[in-house]
């Protein structure tokens, strides 16, 4: 029997069925417009589209921009077009929930894209050594009383003014990254012959006046990334302060917040008001002083935000303890995704100003291979001589 | 011409694309869509430029990109050295202004670069941007203009359109991501490492004078040897000159000599530590596998 999937016969041909195929790659992720369904129909065209394995691989050409989507092509592909053959594979096991069994509850905690899903009954437990020393029972009691407390209890106006400062500061010496191509400047290394050949039109080729160009210093962008899981509560204040002056200093900073999930919160913080702006990210915080998700919420950045905001000129900086509920290997190969985008990575981890500290939990040994500077950040005082430190980067 | 007619076309000039690479080539030429390959280094992204230049008996452009390439040395200059030149005669000859500045803008005071060449040829010719990921944001956005319309537009002279559509093919080695603006104006294909038939296929293309059996040989050893925890897999390139190597030392079994199997190695690894990595014994083991 033939595998390929039999259309309804009032189905209205073949350009209804490219567009619907389109629209199927489209609601598993794959960003493709109108122009790629007329393409894929040009394209039909050009193969001998009767053969499976031919549309196949002209649509592959067609629809697919990257090794990833590639790699998922064959699946999508075969579930529309060779619907008959797989009847019985298409029932998926959906994962085996890693929650206790004592708690139930209806919703699942999605994410803002809806496609990875968190277990929301799981609790911060880091392999226990998050705890060892006995922090760990007085996080756990400070994550509950935090579950009802709002985030404008936290943090408090006079630390924002002073948050401001710092970011400011933090932000300069982050700004500078030379650009390589030269533009017109008073006073620059190089001559601009464009100019000097137009301006020598007027004094019979003598070139009277030399324009130079330079390479001008181009400035960075800062995406913050912030850690609010039980673990880092009580670091919260001095980091969303800090989220919330950086905003204000910096026009074109990103912030975000992650524990299992991931939420933008740059709009909000753009709020002039500054206590309504707390609020709002309160409130999109849902689920603050949970249980963290470091690697897998950093790959849903880099799979997601960070196509848009993060480039060759960004410095993206982490604040978290790296107590990580998921495998190490999350972390690592979000991190070297992360690292393709061209940006710098900036890790601020609140237990480094501890003494004797050492980046043991798996998940922060992951990491560091990727991070370009690795820095202690406690409080207000330590993220202000940060400045000295990011020059050399 | 099918696929499967440039497919056999471009094995005739030495490369052997698989089926789902060709697809996509033939798709380019015929849509007139810039194609994107993407790969690990020495898997034969760029020879495939020069492989269909040389099947179409076409021109092939190269530009190659690094960090700071600018329009200047992509698309064009004006030749000031000439222009000055100019301007000095005509002051001389008493020429006015007027008529001077639409001389010196003119075609003749061009300099054309790769994209700006490629786009004014009688013949569609083969435009290669290789390795695109090593340039930075700003001159992919430069390239959108002319991947899409075919135009460059110079502000003295006005827009150039193309007197004939190149085939463009881009890579990249994924050192960076590409703006999602490029890839959507681009068909795509992931060029992997070639399967045993593959390579064995490429590699008696390539060197004919290698028997059958050491052919075997070295495809079965460079295919386990990339399943090897390595730093940087050789890829085909790779292979070709480790064949070069047994042929000019005159190895005729992979197995009989490792002293010479391991000397050879140097063209197949090309770090530190994956030569410490690959030891003798190692090599050995690897060699008596492979056959």
């Amino acid at each position: 029997m033939s595998r390929v999937t039999r259309f309804a016969a009032r189905d209205p041909g073949p350009a209804a069925r490219i567009s619907g195929f389109i629209a199927h790659l489209r609601d598993n992720g794959m960003r493709l417009g109108v122009a790629e369904t007329s393409l894929a129909l040009s394209a039909l065209c050009e193969v001998e589209a009767i053969s499976p394995e031919t549309s196949h691989q002209a649509l592959k050409a067609v629809c697919t921009s990257c090794k990833e989507e590639a790699e998922k092509f064959g699946a999508l592909f075969d579930s529309y077009w060779m619907d008959m053959g797989r009847v019985k594979q298409k029932i998926v096991q959906t994962a085996a929930s890693d929650g206790s069994d004592c708690v139930h509850s209806s919703r699942d905690a999605h994410d803002e894209d809806g496609k990875g899903s968190g277990s929301s009954s799981t609790p911060d437990g880091s392999d226990g050594q998050a705890e060892s020393d006995g922090e760990g029972l007085l996080i756990a009691t400070k994550v509950s009383n935090l579950m009802h407390k709002d985030l404008r209890d936290i943090v408090d106006t006079d630390d924002i003014a002073e948050a401001e400062k710092v970011a400011r500061k933090l932000g300069a010496a982050l700004r500078d990254r030379r650009s390589r191509r030269r533009v017109a400047a008073l006073k620059g290394d190089r001559l601009h012959f464009r100019k000097i050949i137009r301006a020598s039109l007027a004094t019979g080729g003598e070139p009277l006046k030399l324009m130079k160009k330079h390479r001008p210093d181009r400035p960075r962008k800062i995406v913050a990334l912030c850690d609010v899981s039980g673990s880092m509560t009580i670091y919260s204040k001095v980091f969303l302060a800090f989220l919330m002056g950086l905003m204000k200093g910096d026009p074109t900073a990103d912030a975000y917040l992650f524990h299992t999930r991931l939420v933008r919160i740059t709009e909000a913080l753009r709020d002039k008001d500054t206590k309504r702006a707390v609020g709002r990210m309160s409130l999109m915080a849902d689920g603050f002083g949970g249980g963290s998700q470091i690697g897998p919420s950093i790959a849903r950045f880099a799979k997601s935000y960070a196509k848009r905001f993060v480039d060759g000129r960004s410095v993206v900086l982490i604040l978290s303890d790296g107590y990580d509920t998921s495998p190490p290997a999350v972390m690592g190969s979000a991190l070297a995704h992360l690292k393709k985008r061209g940006c710098k990575i900036i890790w601020l981890n609140p237990l480094k100003g501890w003494r004797d500290y050492a980046p043991v939990a798996d998940g922060m040994t992951a990491a560091l291979p990727y991070l370009d500077l690795f820095c202690a950040a406690n409080t207000l005082a330590d993220l202000s001589v940060l400045d000295r430190e990011v020059i050399s980067i | 011409m099918t696929w499967n007619n440039l497919q056999t076309a471009l094995a005739d000039s030495g490369y052997i694309a698989s089926d789902d690479l060709s697809v996509a080539i033939h798709l380019s030429i015929t849509l007139g869509r810039p194609l994107l390959l993407e790969g690990a280094a020495g898997v034969g992204k760029t020879q495939l430029a020069s492989s269909l230049a040389t099947q179409r008996s076409s021109r092939l452009i190269r530009l190659q990109c690094y960090e700071g390439l600018d329009a200047a040395q992509a698309i064009y200059e004006w030749n000031y050295q000439r222009q000055l030149l100019s301007i000095r005669a005509a002051a001389e000859d008493g020429e006015t202004g007027q008529s001077v500045e639409a001389r010196i803008f003119s075609r003749e005071f061009l300099l054309e670069r790769p994209l700006l060449a490629a786009i004014t040829q009688k013949t569609p010719p083969v435009l290669l941007i290789d390795e695109i990921d090593r340039a930075d944001e700003e001159f992919e956005a430069y390239l959108l203009e002319i991947l899409s319309e075919f135009q460059v537009t110079i502000p003295e002279l006005g827009t150039i359109t193309a007197t004939s559509k190149p085939i463009v093919i881009l890579t990249s080695n994924g050192t960076r991501d590409l703006s999602d603006a490029l890839r959507r104006r681009c068909l795509y294909a992931y060029v992997d490492y070639p399967s045993r038939e593959t390579e064995l296929a490429i590699l008696s293309a390539r060197c004919p004078a290698v028997e059958t059996r050491l052919r075997v040989q070295i495809v079965g050893f460079v295919q386990k040897l990339r399943e090897e925890d390595l730093e940087k897999v050789p890829g085909i390139a790779e292979t070709l000159d480790f064949a070069a190597a047994l042929m000019g030392l005159g190895i005729a079994d992979l197995t009989s000599n490792p002293a010479a199997l391991q000397n050879t190695l140097s063209t197949l690894l090309k770090t530190q530590s994956d030569r410490a990595h690959i030891t003798s014994e190692v090599a050995g083991r690897i060699a008596g596998r492979s056959v």
